[in-house]
C-alpha cells in the first residue's frame, strides 16, 4: 500500500498544472486512486502557481497537501515557501537553472536538475516541466515508468498529437539525468 | 463498471446534468464555477440543448424560472455573490412550486470576498437566502463522483417534490480532478400536469405564479407547501457514517471539510482515540435522526467548517444540546489542516 503526495510549484506558464495532470493520468491508467488540485485564479495568469497530486493504492482523503512526499520547485519563491513542509525522508527536485540556492535540510533527498537549460539545449524550451516529471517518476516510484506515451495520448487533444514525441523525450531526459 | 475518466468537479456537474436530461442552462460566469458554463457552452449546441449566457445573474435565474414553468429540466450555476443576486428568483421559484437545479460553488465572503473555497453560504442555502417561508433541498458533494451523482439526484428530487435542489459545493471540489465513472444515470421521470406546455384548446390553461393577494389563499399555499417539506424531511435525509460504531467523539463535517476531517479521524484512531465522523450529504433536510442517535453514544461533537460556524447551530438543534459541540474552523478561503482537526479531537478527548 503506497500513497505519494506530490506538490508542483512554480510560476504560471511553466506547465506546473500540465505536469501534475500528466501524473494524475499516469495514476488513472494504472488503476490508482488519484486527486489533482490546482491553485486557481490570479495565480494562473503569471503569479506563483502550484498543483497537488496524490497517487494512492487506497482512497484519497483530503486532496490538499500540507506535507508533500515530493516537492518539485520551478522557482525560488516556491522552494522557499514549501521546503520545510516536505516530510523527512522526502524528495525535493528543483530546477537548478532557475534556482541557484541550495537546500539546507539534510533529512531529505535533493536533486538539482538544470531542466530549463536542458530543455533549451534539446530544442523544446517549454518542456522543463516534463524533464522534472521524468525525474519524479524515477526517484519517487509514485507510478510505474512504462506507458508514458499512452498516458499522453489519453489527454493531449488530437490536434496537438505532434507534441507527444517531444514530451516523451523530455520525460526520458529527466529520467536519465 | 463504467470506464474511469479524470474530470474536474465542475465538469462532472455539467456532464451529469446533461445525462439527467437537462437541456437548458442559463448562467453568468464567476470563479470558481466557470467550467460548468464552459462545458455547457461546448456541449449543449451539439445535443439540441440551450446554453445561454445571460446579461446578469438576475436575468439567468428568471430564465430558469420561465423554463422550469414549462416542465423541462433546467439549471443555473454560480458562486456565492452570484447566488445572492439569484436569491430573489429562488424565492419566486419556491413560491410557484416548480422544480429547478441551482449550483453554488462557494467562495469566501461576505461581499465580493475572495475566490478561494468556502462553506460560508450554509445559512443562505439551508435557511433561505430569499424572502418568505421556503426550503430548498441542499446537497453537499464531497468528491467529484458525488458532484455527478448528486446532480442527477438533485434533478430527480426537484421533480418529485416540486422545489429547487441546490448543489452546495466549494471551490476545491469544483476545481479538483478525480477519477469518475458515469454509471447509467438513474433518471426518474415524473408527470407534470401543472406545466405550461400549451393547451392546444383541449384543456383549461395552467397558471404558474407566486402572487396571492388574498391572505387566506396565500396561507393555504404555505401550509400545503410545508406538508410537502415534511415528507422531504422524513424521507430524504442522506448522510455517511465513518468509524462511528464505537465512537465517543463525533466529528461532523460536509464537503471538502469532511475529507480533511477523515484524515484527522484516521490519525486520531492511530492514537487510540475513539472518534468517528458523520458527514451530512443533505444539509436540508439535515440528518437530524443520525445526529440525535449519536448524541446517545458520544460525549461530545466537533463541527468542522470553512465558515465562522453555521452548521454548528443545526448540530446543536439536532442533538437537543445534550452534548457540547465545539467548532474547528477556518474562514475567508482558508481550509483547516488535518492537524488542526486532530488537535480539536485531542482537546475533546481531554474534555476541553
Amino acid at each position: 500500500m503506497k500513497t505519494t503526495q506530490i506538490l508542483f510549484a512554480g510560476f504560471g506558464g511553466q506547465g506546473v498544472l500540465f505536469a501534475g495532470k500528466f501524473l494524475a493520468y499516469k495514476g488513472l491508467v494504472q488503476d490508482k486512486q488519484v486527486s489533482w488540485l490546482p491553485s486557481y485564479g490570479p495565480e494562473m495568469r503569471g503569479g506563483t502557481a502550484n498543483c497537488s497530486v496524490i497517487l494512492s493504492d487506497t482512497p484519497v482523503g483530503s486532496p490538499i497537501i500540507t506535507t508533500p512526499d515530493v516537492l518539485v520547485a520551478m522557482n525560488l519563491p516556491s522552494l522557499q515557501k514549501f521546503v520545510n513542509d516536505v516530510v523527512p525522508g522526502g524528495i525535493i527536485i528543483l530546477d537548478s537553472t532557475l534556482i541557484s540556492a541550495k537546500v539546507e535540510r539534510d533529512d531529505v533527498k535533493v536533486f538539482y536538475v538544470p531542466a530549463t537549460q536542458m530543455a533549451k539545449d534539446a530544442g523544446y524550451p517549454t518542456l522543463a516541466n516534463m524533464i522534472l516529471t521524468g525525474k519524479v517518476l524515477k526517484e519517487s516510484g509514485a507510478a510505474a515508468w512504462e506507458g508514458n506515451r499512452e498516458t499522453l495520448e489519453a489527454f493531449i487533444p488530437a490536434k496537438k498529437a505532434n507534441l507527444i514525441d517531444v514530451n516523451c523525450q523530455a520525460l526520458q531526459s529527466g529520467y536519465d539525468f | 463498471m463504467a470506464q474511469r475518466v479524470l474530470m474536474k468537479g465542475n465538469e462532472a456537474i455539467a456532464e451529469a446534468a446533461i445525462r439527467a436530461g437537462c437541456r437548458h442552462y442559463f448562467g453568468y460566469p464567476i470563479t470558481p464555477q466557470t467550467e460548468i458554463a464552459a462545458y455547457m457552452a461546448k456541449k449543449m449546441p451539439k445535443i439540441g440543448g440551450v446554453f445561454l449566457q445571460a446579461e446578469s445573474e438576475i436575468a439567468s435565474i428568471n430564465m430558469v424560472y420561465g423554463a422550469a414553468a414549462t416542465g423541462c429540466r433546467v439549471m443555473t450555476s454560480s458562486s456565492s455573490p452570484g447566488i445572492s443576486l439569484k436569491s430573489e428568483g429562488l424565492s419566486y421559484i419556491a413560491g410557484s412550486d416548480i422544480p429547478a437545479l441551482v449550483v453554488n460553488v462557494q467562495r469566501g465572503g461576505p461581499g465580493l470576498g475572495g475566490i478561494q473555497p468556502s462553506q460560508s453560504d450554509y445559512f443562505q442555502a439551508t435557511k433561505g437566502g430569499g424572502h418568505g417561508d421556503y426550503r430548498m433541498i441542499v446537497l453537499a458533494p464531497a468528491s467529484v463522483q458525488e458532484m455527478a451523482s448528486l446532480t442527477i439526484k438533485g434533478f430527480n428530487l426537484a421533480d418529485k417534490y416540486l422545489m429547487t435542489s441546490m448543489i452546495l459545493a466549494d471551490g476545491t471540489i469544483g476545481q479538483m480532478m478525480e477519477p469518475i465513472s458515469f454509471e447509467e444515470a438513474e433518471v426518474e421521470t415524473y408527470e407534470k400536469p401543472w406545466a405550461l406546455t400549451g393547451t392546444e384548446g383541449k384543456r383549461k390553461h395552467n397558471i404558474v405564479n407566486s402572487l396571492y393577494l388574498q391572505p387566506d389563499a396565500l396561507e393555504k399555499k404555505n401550509f400545503e407547501r410545508y406538508e410537502r417539506y415534511k415528507i422531504v424531511e422524513e424521507n430524504e435525509p442522506m448522510w455517511e457514517e465513518y468509524m462511528m460504531e464505537d465512537a465517543e467523539i463525533c466529528v461532523v463535517a460536509f464537503g471538502i471539510a469532511s475529507r480533511v476531517a477523515k484524515n484527522a479521524v484516521v490519525a486520531a484512531r492511530n492514537e487510540g482515540i475513539k472518534v468517528g465522523l458523520i458527514r451530512p450529504i443533505t444539509l436540508w433536510p439535515f440528518p437530524k435522526k443520525a445526529l440525535r442517535a449519536a448524541a446517545d453514544k458520544c460525549k461530545s461533537f466537533i463541527s468542522v467548517e470553512l465558515s465562522m460556524g453555521q452548521m454548528i447551530e443545526d448540530i446543536q438543534l439536532a442533538t437537543e444540546c445534550l452534548r457540547p459541540v465545539t467548532l474547528c474552523n477556518r474562514a475567508g478561503g482558508m481550509i483547516p489542516s488535518p492537524d488542526q482537526v486532530l488537535e480539536s479531537i485531542r482537546k475533546a478527548q481531554k474534555g476541553e
